[in-house]
């Protein structure tokens, strides 16, 4: 390891100095750069799967009337109670995994729910990268939906350029929203947790404002809803299913997160200072500069998710209207979307189809199973409970071995420390 | 000259506090072999080593930090186990370690108190902890305000807190891990009497450290490690050659090789009538000049806190400087932004390297281009050329003997030492008229001393201007060509290398050139080190 030119013979192979680098790499506050899969990661990440499943299970049995019921005999007829729970469970959980990737409708379904997860999640975990904490997708998001759908519903350009244009827009509207952010922290300092929730609830005060003007209500309509996006500005679909542009979309997103962050001078400063914001300016980079550009393309991002929600078709074949509630709550899921993938592209990618297998089948276990939606939402915050605590997963099941502890620490290298 | 030979005490209950063959791999990784020790009490006891040599473990072990796998040890007699800081407080043993454990945002008495704060009733009463700081800091003559923000202190007073630590909590085994790296020569002067006080009020003192000269001047007994593994003991009239000998394994040089300045006509940075005002408006540096030639090196010598800090980094452009000028080969460059500095030609290694010097979490590679990974050959366009950032880390492994497994290894996993070769291969790596290097070899071994001063002096005979900030006065008398020293944000005085350290520490007084002459009983380092070994001589064991 210490074949280097100049090093003479008597340079013994392996130094003090080499070996004791050698045990601090095995140690858990090393670099973010391991090269090696986190298998025990992957590991914690499933038996965090397997105790919310089991949570879950047990709320769904406390919570129907008709098996508690059953339980009231338990002593004399225990199958009854044990039989009417397994029903209830095993039909639950079936109608979720059917929902999610039961066949290609479900599993078009499921990458349509999961396409604006995972840009707005590149938002938030691009922001990490660099030391902030973007709890402003939301509003971005909004933003990007606002000006995506004005291009899409009052120009009317020929196809293809339609779109473009469409999604050039929402791609500066969430950019700007989020460069705000940027520009007031660099200049001002002020702190962009802050910042991000306060122009959160600007965009969503504006966005109610604006659907009461003329040009964006509906004609011939009192309620806050827009006309619907121009054909020529919807994402074309692949027929049988909600595989549409938007997935594609997001793909190339992570492509480029990835690129811009391993590839390009731009991520190098953005890692930089991230890690090491003063080492990063002694060296000459523009932390403010740094800051400004990381919080436009994270705007952009998150943007990117609200031109999803107002481009992407849904079922019947347009998209939804303008509405106050567009982009639902893309802005916040995105953040345990970022945590969950580790702010890393592929990470991001992974747990947004996740939460987007968690919707998809959440729909079907409410529609098959009759089963509460909100019931998918617990489900969804345990298992988030339990991946960002892999430390309680450790607990509640011993022979899950913690071979690094770092899963926990990922995330504040990530930026939240 | 191995462990066992020394002396055990006859009688059965052996007092004070030993180590028999105590052992602790990490991985594959021995980072104590069999290691036996004895810490005497009313002796101080010196473990002397390079970075990496396992010295910290042991002690970790002691104070029940790391569990050993396999050895024993023994307070007077009784075996001990700590299996925690707490059990090993219990047992009398107290640390002063290198990177203080000191909450900053709580004052001095707090701190004292931390872990078993007094109280009634829940409430916390902190009369009785401001008395034992008051007691205390006047039995050892360790000045320290009660109520004073630990963040507030200069690090030499946060340090006696840490010292104050131990012995409220009456640590009849006190081991100082590293204390003097992060100290000025009259703060080690302090700290010394302190050691000795303590130890002839009965007190153990295990003083760890790799500084030849603290050694020779405080030890009574010497123990040296290596590799994990007890390699000698050795005597405090031994010579410092001899000592590093054993130390290091190999003959080392201690001295800089350097020839005669040959210092340019035209000085290469002229700082002229500089201020930089603190951001509380107080003048920390007051209308300074400096000149620096290519081809010489410049030492600001100084008790920390004058003004060097911030006069490095007003150079770099990370702080405004108030009035004055600065002129890189005459380009003035006060006030401009640092990558334009950087980009003219001005090569900075800061005082605080894991702070300011490197990304911890990027690799060798990635930090060895940290100022220049955005211009070519590094980058096309926005895009990174990762086989030239490769490469150039290939390179310059080689040529500054950067021990590491990888050029992809982080940074932060590397030693101190390896870590300022990455921060000095990378300023050297591109052509510079001016260096500033502040604190170039603080925390560091002595073999990468010796070669990282070599690279300085390398340096200058390229025709660069060399400034150097440092604290540590056998540095300074190593490596300067001319020094100046500065007092309250002012040069007191430009002199010689040879200029005793007497004189030095006058003038860092504030007493300016002449009249520190005048006073000093010895002027030149030569009759300075003469004096000290013949003191040495005398002192009896």
């Amino acid at each position: 390891m210490t074949d280097r030119p100049g090093g003479a013979g008597d340079v013994p192979p392996r130094t003090d100095t080499d070996a004791i680098a050698a045990w601090r790499r095995r140690q858990p506050a090393g670099g973010t750069k391991s090269r090696r899969f986190p298998w025990s990661d992957v590991v914690t990440t499933v038996a965090a799967f397997v105790l919310a499943l089991l949570l879950g299970a047990l709320l769904m049995i406390v919570s129907d009337t008709e098996v508690r019921g059953k339980f009231a005999y338990f002593f004399a007829r225990p199958s009854d109670a044990l039989v009417a729970s397994g029903q209830k469970v095993g039909g639950a959980y079936a109608a979720l995994i059917k929902g999610a990737v039961g066949g290609y409708g479900p599993i078009t379904e499921t990458t349509a729910q999961a396409a604006p997860l995972i840009c707005a999640g590149l938002g938030v975990g691009l922001a990490f990268r660099a030391g902030l904490f973007n709890i402003g997708a939301q509003g971005q998001a909004i933003w990007g939906a606002v000006l995506a759908a004005y291009v899409g519903f009052t120009w009317h350009l020929p196809p293809g350029i339609h779109l473009l244009v469409a999604i050039v827009a929402g791609l500066l509207g969430g950019g700007i929203w989020g460069a705000i952010v940027g520009w007031l922290k660099a200049r001002a300092g002020a702190h962009e947790v802050i910042v991000t929730i306060m122009m959160n609830y600007i965009a969503a005060g504006l966005l109610a404002y604006l659907l009461t003007t003329t040009a964006f209500q509906r004609p011939g309509r009192t309620d806050p809803i827009s006309p619907i996006v121009d054909w020529n500005a919807t994402f074309p679909r692949l027929e049988g299913g909600q595989l549409h542009l938007g997935f594609l979309l997001a793909l190339l997103a992570a492509g480029a997160v990835w690129w811009i962050l391993d590839r390009s001078t731009i991520g190098f400063a953005i890692r930089a200072v991230g890690a090491n914001p003063h080492a990063s300016a002694t060296a000459g980079m523009s932390v403010s500069r740094t800051t400004v550009i990381t919080m436009t393309l994270a705007g952009a991002l998150a943007g990117l998710a609200g031109v999803q929600a107002a481009l992407g078709p849904t079922a019947s074949g347009v998209p939804v209207p303008l509405s106050a509630g567009i982009v639902g709550s893309v802005g916040f899921d995105a953040i345990t979307v970022a945590l969950l993938g580790r702010s890393k592209p592929l990470g991001t990618v992974l747990a947004g189809l996740l939460f987007g297998a968690l919707h998809a089948g959440g729909l079907a276990m409410q529609s098959i199973a009759q089963t509460p939606l909100t019931l998918t939402t617990v489900l969804q915050a345990l298992i988030v409970l339990f991946v960002a605590a892999p430390a309680l997963v450790h607990r509640i099941l011993p022979f899950v071995k913690a071979r690094r502890a770092r899963s926990a620490t990922t995330v504040g290298k990530g930026g939240l420390a | 000259m191995t462990a066992e030979a020394r002396a055990v005490p006859a009688s059965g209950t052996a007092v004070g506090l030993q180590l028999r063959g105590i052992t602790k791999r990490f991985g594959a990784l021995v980072a104590n072999d069999r290691i036996d020790l004895d810490i005497v009490p009313g002796e101080i006891h010196c473990l002397l080593g390079e970075n990496g040599a396992g010295k910290s473990t042991l002690m970790n072990v002691l104070y029940g930090l790391l569990q050993p796998d396999e050895g024993t040890i023994t307070i007077d007699g009784a075996v001990h186990t700590s299996e925690s800081p707490k059990e090993a407080m219990g047992a009398g043993i107290g640390m002063v370690h290198q990177h203080f454990m000191l909450v900053d945002v709580f004052t001095v008495a707090e701190n004292l108190v931390l872990g078993r704060e007094p109280g009634t009733a829940g409430f916390l009463t902190m009369g009785a902890a401001r008395n034992t700081v008051r007691q205390l800091s006047e039995r050892y003559h360790l000045r320290v305000e009660p109520d004073a923000l630990v963040e507030d202190l200069p690090v030499g007073v946060q340090q006696r807190v840490e010292i104050l630590k131990a012995l409220a909590n009456d640590a009849r085994y006190l081991i100082f891990d590293e204390p003097t790296a992060v100290l000025t020569p009259q703060e080690i002067d302090e700290l010394m009497d302190v050691m000795r006080s303590l130890r002839d009020e009965g007190r153990a003192i295990v003083f760890i450290t790799h500084k030849l000269r603290e050694v020779r001047a405080i030890a009574d007994k010497i123990t040296v490690i290596r590799r994990g593994r007890v390699v000698g003991t050795a005597k405090p009239t031994d010579t410092e050659a001899q000592l590093a000998e054993l130390m290091v394994g190999r003959a080392v040089s201690l001295t800089v090789d350097k020839k005669p300045a040959k210092p340019s006509k035209e000085p290469r940075l002229v700082v002229s009538g500089v201020s930089i005002a603190s951001p509380s408006g107080a003048l920390v540096v007051d209308d300074l000049d400096l000149e620096v030639a290519g081809g010489e090196i410049v030492c600001v010598a100084g008790v920390q806190g004058n003004g060097q800090t911030e006069l490095a980094e007003a150079l770099l452009g990370l702080i405004k400087i108030s009035t004055g000028s600065v002129l890189l080969d005459g380009t003035p460059i006060g006030n401009a932004d640092p990558k334009v500095i950087i980009d003219a030609g001005l090569g900075f290694v800061p005082e605080d390297r894991k702070h300011d010097g490197f990304v911890g979490s990027f690799t060798v590679a990635e930090n060895l281009v940290l100022n220049h990974f955005d211009e070519p050959p590094y980058a096309r366009g926005i895009a990174l050329d990762l086989d030239k950032i490769k490469a150039n880390a290939g390179e310059r492994v080689g040529e500054f003997d950067i021990r590491t497994q990888s050029i992809e290894t982080p940074l932060a996993s590397l030693s101190g030492g390896n870590q300022q070769k990455v921060v000095l291969a990378r300023e050297l790596s591109r052509p510079l008229s001016v260096l500033i290097a502040s604190q170039p070899t603080r925390g560091v071994d002595v073999g990468a001393i010796e070669f990282l001063h070599g690279r300085l002096v390398a340096e200058r005979d390229r025709g660069t201007a060399v400034l150097i900030v440092s604290t540590e006065l056998d540095e300074v008398a190593a490596l300067a060509d001319r020094i100046a020293v500065m007092y309250r944000g002012r040069i007191v005085g430009i002199v010689s290398p040879d200029t005793s350290r007497e004189v030095l520490g006058l003038m860092m007084a504030g007493v300016p050139a002449e009249e520190a002459m005048a006073h000093a009983s010895v002027r030149t380092q030569s009759e300075e080190d003469a004096a000290f070994e013949a003191a040495l001589k005398e002192e009896p064991e």
